[in-house]
């Protein structure tokens, strides 16, 4: 029987299959435990504990959630446009160079109020520049988008090195990385937010761009659903021909997606180098970026979705590292290959499960007596 | 009939189709169910067809034709119910179990591989030995032998790319006679064929008759039916209705059953000529269009439409009919020549985009829905909207005016009898017909100065054609200039002031919509009538 195009109600398709799907990678991951002699049940006790039991595990937890939603986010405004943006990870870095070059030329000039904003601006915009190319590159010469954003990945990484090495490195010192920034261009951290009414929480790399995450989840969905350009994104992203019958310049509806896209990356920026490093360095992306892309297949795409995925990916990397630390049985290596299964799961087998959960709901639901 | 002087495979496919027993029947099927999700597309259905005879089944659109067919073919399984192949039960699993059943079957849209030779398609799939020159050889004798028994004549060498539409249409019956097919079954054969084509076609299936296949013709043209068929059969939502023998029956009979109602027949040309000052508002001047690969779609299009007249433009698909269109619709450009519409002066140097269009009042009906009419996964309250955001209504500062959107749409089905009139509900889940009438709504519902329509009722109800027809003669007789670009004769003929037919890309004839017949006009499709452009 084909059951892909039975509709499920919403609530089956966003909560009830990713919950299956994470159920069976926790299963694998279970077995792969006890074959090395560990507890699945304690190892996840130790796990959720490091993640959510204290208040630095929680704090670590939500610091590594805000790049997945920003990166997420990335990945999923591109894929409404019906393009995969790989790049995430090359964005994210260029807009890092973004926050750099602004902030080591004005840190000591201007205050706070003013720098904040900047930073962030640069961010975006650098990232944002980053994907233009790869993206007017698919709109008006037909390079295929997903082929370009993993190149622009590679010429990052090395423009980036380029640049610390011999242009911005702090002058007398050997590692590849800026001069700190003045304390006026810091992201304020959460603890010193909560530290204004007086509330005392553990010091954590946790920071506003928090907040500024959770904004721009707000502000992509009403982008996508509530207005007349996301209308058109969205439009372009289903059919192209129904776009050019409305209208709608599908060139230009590649380049703005790709332009938002990497704007969106970059942001992890502003988390990494104006929250948490206060200098350049290199790698600072480290692979968010890419789990961006599982984020948004988990997600479906949808801001809520994504919250959701970042939220688990932040778990398992919080609590993933605490599990390294307390059980030496199991290895960094071993927490990737559960994060893994979990991708495996969610993102490539995300509708492996469907068809027996649609099969199951026709039975269980009682069938309304409609004719063809 | 099958020839037993071929060798050991073949004796092993034909064993299968050549087992007689009594039974009269090539088919019968028995109380077949099937139900997709909370639709029944077929509901115990009862259906016998004697060997050797063309048996018509008729119906709407979503009324389970497809579906009985599919089953047959084994493309899907039935719920319940039986299916008997000439008097044996079986159970077809898929299109290998049907082929070794004897059953062949031709699609709507043909199989064929475009560049491979006619020789080649036919034995895709079924080679007999592992060199392809055996095979070959093999198919060339038992190719020849086919088209002398059934006059199926076509080039085996030719690449099917090269051949005519019917031509093509005979490659896919000799693919499934090549395959030791004694039952044929053919989907909406005449849909992509000219008249004359047809009745070539129906020459074939009569040959094929009297030598013993029984044919099953599924169409909604009921002139067909009355033609070929010896029986035929009538569905209506899922269920069958009738069985008839077609002498005993007529076309008014066989529709309304069909549709379940009485059907009134109406033509809608104007009953007076237009005044002699009326404004033209679509006017061309040696319009052409060559594309990207060099070949000419359009050449030297000279027309002209009239405030308050519909202009039928008629051809076989392909023939240019589509790229008019889309450039009268600011889709594409034309490479030469200019025209003007609705005041607007339009040519390659000064292009018009479809947008601009609409706001000049020209509003486009488009060919294919799917692809161009809506967005299937948009809600049908986001598709009413496809082309209209420019309006300041439905955006206050970029943000979408939801309600407001969600009420205009529930405005529009209602007006148009969409069903169900549910705005929330996905485009993709509306049937063709309420898809087609949603599409309508939305470019109608502005009163526009210029309607251009492409098909309008392609894969339409009869239903739901009564009322589409009726809109346009509405818009007409509100002064719109309409012009109407449609392969269906029937419809071209009811609606139309004027006629042009288009072949190859040019105007080859022009006739008064009142002074059309079916015959001519078939002539001048294919460019075969006295006076044909050269």
């Amino acid at each position: 029987m084909n059951t892909t195009n039975i509709e499920l109600p919403a609530w089956i398709e966003v909560v009830v299959i990713p919950i299956l799907n994470i159920i069976m990678a926790l299963f694998f991951a279970g077995l792969i435990m006890l074959a090395i002699g560990v507890n699945p049940v304690e190892a996840v006790g130790i796990m959720l504990n490091g993640a959510f039991g204290y208040q630095e595990g929680l704090g670590y937890t939500l610091y590594y959630t805000t790049n997945f939603i920003f990166t997420g986010l990335a990945v999923a405004v591109a894929f409404h446009a019906n393009l995969f943006n790989i790049g995430g990870e090359g964005q994210a870095y260029i807009g890092g160079l973004g926050v750099g070059l602004v902030f080591l030329a004005l840190d000591s000039v201007l205050p706070p109020i003013l720098l904040i904003p900047i930073g962030i601006a640069a961010a975006a915009l650098f990232g944002a520049a980053w994907a233009f190319i790869p993206g007017w590159l698919q709109a008006y010469r037909g390079s295929h988008v997903v082929i370009t954003t993993i190149m622009f990945n590679f010429i990052a990484s090395a423009l980036m090195v380029y640049l610390l090495v011999n242009v911005l490195i702090k002058p007398g010192q050997m590692s590849p990385e800026s001069r700190y920034f003045a304390e006026a261009a810091w992201l304020p951290r959460m603890h010193e937010f909560f530290g204004l009414f007086g509330v005392s929480i553990t010091k954590t790399p946790l920071n506003m761009s928090f907040v500024l995450a959770l904004i721009c989840c707000v502000l992509v969905w009403i982008y996508i659903w509530r207005t007349r350009w996301g209308y058109d994104l969205r439009t372009a992203g289903f059919s192209e021909s129904a776009a050019v019958y409305a209208g709608i310049k599908p060139k230009r509806v590649v380049v703005s997606a790709m332009c938002i896209s990497g704007a969106l990356a970059g942001m992890v920026a502003v988390n990494e180098i104006m929250g948490v490093h206060h200098r350049l360095i290199m790698n600072f992306p480290a692979g968010y970026g890419f789990t961006g892309i599982a984020v948004a297949l988990m997600g479906r795409n949808h801001p809520v979705g994504i919250i959701m995925a970042s939220l688990l990916f932040g778990v398992l990397y919080q609590g993933g590292a605490e599990l390294a630390f307390e059980i030496p049985k199991i290895t960094r290596e071993m927490v990737v290959a559960v994060q893994g299964l979990i991708i495996l799961f969610s993102g490539a087998l995300a509708l492996m499960l469907r068809p027996w959960v649609v099969r199951l709901y026709l039975l269980v639901r009682p069938v309304r007596e409609v004719s063809a | 009939m099958v020839n037993e002087a071929n060798n050991a495979v073949e004796a092993i496919v034909s064993t299968a189709s050549s087992i007689s027993t009594d039974s009269p029947y090539a088919i019968e099927l028995r109380k077949i169910s099937k139900r997709f999700g909370a639709v029944r597309a077929n509901q115990d259905i009862d259906l016998t067809v004697s060997k050797g005879t063309i048996h018509g089944i008729v119906g709407e659109n979503g009324a389970g034709k497809s579906t009985l067919m599919s089953i047959l073919y084994g493309f899907y399984q039935a719920d319940s119910g039986e299916v008997l192949i000439n008097g044996k039960p079986i159970h077809i699993k898929n299109s290998r179990d049907a082929i070794a059943a004897g059953i062949g079957m031709v699609h709507q849209h043909f199989m064929l591989v475009d560049p491979f030779t006619v020789l080649e398609n036919v034995m895709l799939g079924a080679e007999k030995h592992a060199l392809i020159s055996h095979s070959a050889a093999d198919a060339r004798k038992e190719l020849t032998r086919l088209s002398e028994t059934y006059q199926l004549t076509v080039e085996l060498d030719q690449p099917i790319g090269d051949l005519q539409v019917g031509e093509q249409q005979r490659t896919e019956i000799l693919k499934a006679l090549y395959r030791r097919a004694e039952i044929l079954i053919l989907d909406e054969p005449t849909g992509v064929l000219t008249p004359q084509e047809a009745d070539q076609l129906f020459e074939v299936l009569k040959a094929l008759k009297s030598q013993g296949v029984t044919v099953i013709l599924i169409t909604h043209k009921l002139r067909e039916i009355m033609d070929i068929t010896d029986t035929v059969s009538v569905l209506r939502q899922g269920q069958m209705v009738a069985h008839v023998n077609t002498a005993d029956t007529s076309m008014q009979a066989l529709a309304e059953l069909m549709v379940g109602r009485k059907l009134v027949e109406t033509n809608h040309q104007r009953k007076t000529a237009l005044p002699e000052d009326t404004e033209t508002r679509i006017l061309t001047s040696n319009l052409s269009v060559t594309d990207e690969r060099g070949k000419q779609r359009l050449k030297d299009i000279n027309l002209e439409v009239k405030s308050g007249e519909i202009l039928g433009i008629a051809g076989v698909a392909g023939n240019g009919q589509s790229m008019l269109l889309e450039v009268l619709a600011g889709i594409s450009l034309p490479t030469t020549g200019h025209f003007v519409i609705n005041g607007q002066e339009v040519s390659r140097d000064t292009p018009v985009g479809p947008l601009k269009m609409r706001q000049h009042s020209v509003n486009h009906v488009p060919e294919d829905r799917l692809k161009l009419g809506l967005v299937k996964a948009f809600t049908a309250a986001e598709s009413s909207v496809l082309g209209y955001l420019y309006e300041q209504k439905f955006t206050w500062r970029g943000l979408l005016q939801l309600h407001h959107i969600k009420k205009m749409c529930a405005k529009l089905m209602d007006g148009f009898d969409v069903r169900p009139g549910n705005p929330k509900l996905k485009s993709a889940s509306f049937s063709g017909g309420n898809q087609q009438k949603l599409i309508l709504a939305r470019e109608l519902d502005k009163r526009p100065d210029v309607l251009l329509v492409g098909q309008p009722t392609r894969g339409v109800d009869i239903g739901a054609i009564e009322l589409i027809h009726q809109k346009i003669v509405d818009m007409r007789d509100g002064g719109c200039a309409v012009l109407l670009v449609s392969v269906e004769l029937d419809e071209i003929m009811a609606l139309s002031d004027r006629i042009l037919v288009m072949y190859e890309g040019r105007i080859v004839a022009e006739v008064n919509g009142r002074d059309a017949d079916k015959t001519t006009l078939g002539l001048m499709m294919a460019n075969a009538h006295a006076g044909a452009v050269t």
